[in-house]
């Protein structure tokens, strides 16, 4: 739950990237530290520039400003050596027409340098994927288990995940989930770009939150959590006067004996001493969720 | 069945929006081939008795008739100056007309966008309907510019109509074709690749029919070419012939519509078998082959049959002179044996040209992969980037040395069977393989762009129809040679026959092999193109 310590080795550690298309800049000066065997969240709206950042990490695009290394190399310039060490799932898998998913799956893997026949046995049965059916036919969902079981099938160091669940149903995203804490116990390091902030919430240790092509927040959720605000709601038996006075404490709403209200996490123990003095009977209070944070950062593009 | 067309109107303005560049640009290019000619010609014969002796000339030479059918009234200006639009032009025209309504059709469905048009208030047969419109109204507006153009440069307005009206039947005639093959097939390279197919053995079926002499003249009558050539615009303007293309559409297009009712959206007649769930493709040149294997095949079958017959209608040439001029000509040549080479090696220089688009068309894959996320799948493994685009273009440039080989034995077994010496299928293989260097020049040309500029990748096609236009009709047009010794074409050894210029294929080989570097280099130092 705490700030990596001992200083695990940054898997990747990018610092002032910069991507324009043309006139377009999509990446300005964005900062990414992602340690040593955590599963590190990569949260934005569409067209913030999550996509493009793994492009450039892989190597498929070349940056414009700013230095990077992945596992300690130059994405560019040693791109061939470091897909070896990692695996990639596009957000929007394209399969060859004619090739068959189990076809793809052991190329893909081959590719990278071999995979574990067993992994990829019990990574087709429980994602519940036909390897004999050709890429044409297959549903979005589909293609996406394909290109997952490529991936997690390949004992790499590294997975770069680009919203990878996007087309899978609840039960496939549950099989997921497990795959990844299992990843994670065996010590690999996962980027997983996603907005949907539930699978985030509950498998990362990490979070980076990137708007307009530059990461706006990045911490644990505990540390992310210490920027946004709780909500505290309280029966008392008298209300005290000045609640909403208190530093600290924001949309003070009193409906009867119940109290609501807002507290960063300054403001929290002057209003607990207040509580407490007005005779709380029952106490509960709400930790921001994921899309709170990212709502909040979210927010500040609209006028 | 009226609500299977609901939604034609809408399909035909998507259609005519998605290629309002690309449709008037071929309309405008073809009418353009058809004006040019005729205006150059009537400035080239000004009196009867050199159109006569040109048009003796064409009739009496056997590989010409073979190639642009015979001119049916040597007297007439007007047939004399369409020789080359009334088969080689119109089947060109055919192949595009092919290709867009497979534009509109299969390959929209394989896309998956046919997929969203179809949710919406959109018949069955609505996506066909529209496609086989627009394509249409293209044959129809591309015979009447034509005719136009013919009646601006002074020829007759009847013979201008008859022409017009000949090249719009033919192209409905395989916009239909298309429109049957778009059912039959899965993907739209398969369409394509069964449309073309159709178009260039009608062509071949009236290259044989049309020696009479030497073929079965009936051969001629079962091809939409052929119906073309036997309109006869400009030599007696046979009208009633036109019924045979219109007919042959009005058949077509029924079982088109009958097959799209019997079958899925997405899938073709036949449904997928499943394929096997473990793969053996372990390297980025054995996913190339795989990719390219197909269509390889498929280009193979077709130059042998091509070939062999051709091979096997060469030494009829001699005999097919009707001219006594031309015997004593000819004997200068080098006899009949030169005659037999010189259209045994205009024949390799045609099938060296058509093998080339193999080139385009294989090579042009690296785009397709990279634009369709292909490319992103292998590139992010541990692929390097050279040795990707290497393995592809390295398979492309082997394929077309192996369709070359197989044109030269071809031709050489169809020769050699007919004279009975079977010395010659080697001397015409190697006659066949000095046509290679050539064609390796223009898939260099497409990589070096891809490499530099994966967005105009298709301008390698503009280039080589810019090749085979100057090389048809530079003479014609007085176009200065240096502009005619671009083409990689011209430089290629003009065998079997003396005098061979060999030192082109050695320029050549070298040029194609800095065009693949500078390709697969710049490749290496740019961003994937989506």
């Amino acid at each position: 739950m705490d700030a990596p310590s001992s200083n695990p080795p940054a898997v990747i550690d990018v610092v002032g990237l910069v991507k324009s298309f043309g006139r377009t800049k999509v990446l300005n000066k964005l900062n990414l530290s992602v340690a040593q065997g955590e599963v590190h969240g990569f949260l934005g709206p569409n067209g913030a520039g999550k996509t493009t950042t793994l492009r450039i990490l892989l190597g498929l695009l070349r940056a414009d400003a700013g230095t990077m290394h992945l596992l300690g190399r130059d994405p560019w310039m040693d791109a061939v050596d470091l897909h070896r060490r990692l695996a990639y799932v596009p957000g929007d898998v394209a399969l060859w027409p004619t090739l068959t998913g189990g076809e793809v799956i052991d190329l893909l893997g081959r590719l990278r340098g071999g995979l574990d026949p067993q992994r990829r046995a019990s990574l087709i049965e429980r994602f519940e994927l036909d390897p004999t059916k050709k890429g044409r036919v297959y549903s979005k969902g589909n293609r996406q288990k394909v290109a997952l079981v490529a991936a997690l099938a390949s004992d790499v160091e590294l997975l770069l995940l680009d919203e990878p669940t996007s087309g899978l149903d609840p039960l496939m995203e549950a099989q997921f989930r497990l795959y990844i804490n299992e990843e994670r116990d065996d010590g690999r390091t996962v980027l997983l770009s996603s907005h949907i902030l539930s699978e985030v919430e509950a498998l990362c240790d990490r979070v980076s939150i990137i708007r307009e092509g530059a990461v706006v927040e990045s911490g644990t959720m505990t540390q992310l959590r210490h920027l946004a605000r709780t909500t505290v709601s309280a029966d008392l038996a008298t209300i005290p006067e000045g609640l909403a006075e208190l530093p600290g404490v924001h949309d003070v709403v009193i409906h009867g004996h119940r109290v609501t209200a807002s507290v960063e996490p300054g403001g929290m123990a002057q209003l607990m001493a207040a509580l407490s003095a007005g005779g709380v009977t029952a106490v509960t209070s709400q930790p921001p969720t994921l899309e709170e944070l990212f709502l909040r950062h979210y927010r500040k593009t609209q006028p | 069945m009226s609500g299977d067309l609901i939604g034609t109107v809408g399909l035909v303005r998507l259609a005519l929006r998605r290629d309002r560049w690309v449709l008037p640009a071929w309309v405008g290019f073809f009418a353009a081939m058809v004006a040019f000619s005729a205006s150059a010609t009537v400035g080239l014969y000004p009196d009867e008795a050199s159109r006569v002796a040109a048009a003796n000339t064409i009739n009496g030479t056997a590989a010409l008739v073979s190639l642009y059918g015979p001119i049916f009234d040597p007297t007439s200006l007007g047939a004399l100056s369409m020789t080359k639009m009334t088969a080689v032009y119109a089947a060109l025209m055919s192949i595009l007309m092919v290709a867009l309504v497979v534009r509109h059709t299969r390959a929209e469905e394989e896309a998956g966008t046919l997929e969203l048009v179809g949710a919406g208030v959109v018949g069955r047969g609505a996506p066909l309907a529209a496609a086989l419109l627009v394509v249409g109204a293209a044959s129809c507006v591309l015979g009447l510019l034509s005719a136009a153009g013919l009646v601006a440069a002074g020829l007759p307005i009847g013979g201008s109509l008859a022409f017009g009206s000949g090249w719009a039947a033919t192209g409905l005639c395989f916009a239909a074709v298309a429109a049957v093959a778009a059912q039959a097939t899965t993907g739209g390279r398969a369409a394509n690749g069964l449309g073309f197919m159709v178009v260039a053995l009608a062509y071949v079926a009236r290259a044989i029919g049309d020696l009479a002499a030497a073929g079965p003249g009936w051969l001629s009558w079962l091809s939409p070419i052929g119906w073309n050539e036997q309109i006869r615009a400009f030599a007696g303007d046979r009208w009633s012939v036109l019924v045979l293309p219109l007919v042959a559409t009005a058949l077509l297009v029924p079982v088109a519509f009958a097959l799209r009712h019997r079958r899925d959206l997405g899938y073709g007649l036949l449904h997928d078998r499943p394929g096997p769930a473990v793969g053996r493709l372990n390297s980025p040149i054995a996913l190339a082959w795989r990719l390219q294997r197909p269509l390889l095949l498929a280009w193979t079958a077709g130059c042998a049959v091509l070939a062999v017959m051709m091979g096997s209608i060469a030494h009829n040439v001699a005999g097919l002179l009707n001219s006594p001029g031309m015997a004593k000509i000819i004997q200068q040549l080098g006899g009949e044996q030169g005659l037999t080479d010189a259209f045994l090696a205009a024949e390799l220089g045609l099938v060296g040209t058509i093998i080339a688009a193999y080139g385009i068309s294989a090579v042009t894959r690296l785009r397709t992969e990279e634009s369709a996320g292909h490319a992103e799948a292998v590139l992010a493994a541990a692929t390097a980037r050279t040795g990707w685009a290497t393995g592809h273009w390295l398979l492309v440039v082997a394929g077309v040395a192996w369709l070359q080989l197989v044109a030269g034995v071809a031709t050489g077994l169809g020769h050699g069977l007919a004279v009975g010496d079977s010395s010659q299928i080697l001397r015409i293989t190697v006659a066949s393989l000095a046509r290679v260097p050539a064609a390796w020049v223009i898939v260099g040309l497409v990589v070096a762009i891809w490499g530099l500029w994966p967005q105009a990748t298709a301008i390698g096609w503009g280039a080589y129809a810019a090749f085979l236009v100057v090389g048809e009709f530079g003479q014609l047009w007085g176009v200065p040679r240096w502009v005619m010794d671009i083409s990689p074409f011209t430089h290629s050894p003009v065998l079997p026959g003396p005098g061979a210029n060999l030192a082109g294929m050695v320029w050549l080989t070298m040029i194609a092999g800095a065009f693949l570097a500078i390709g697969t280099a710049a490749f290496r130092h740019r961003d994937l193109a989506g």
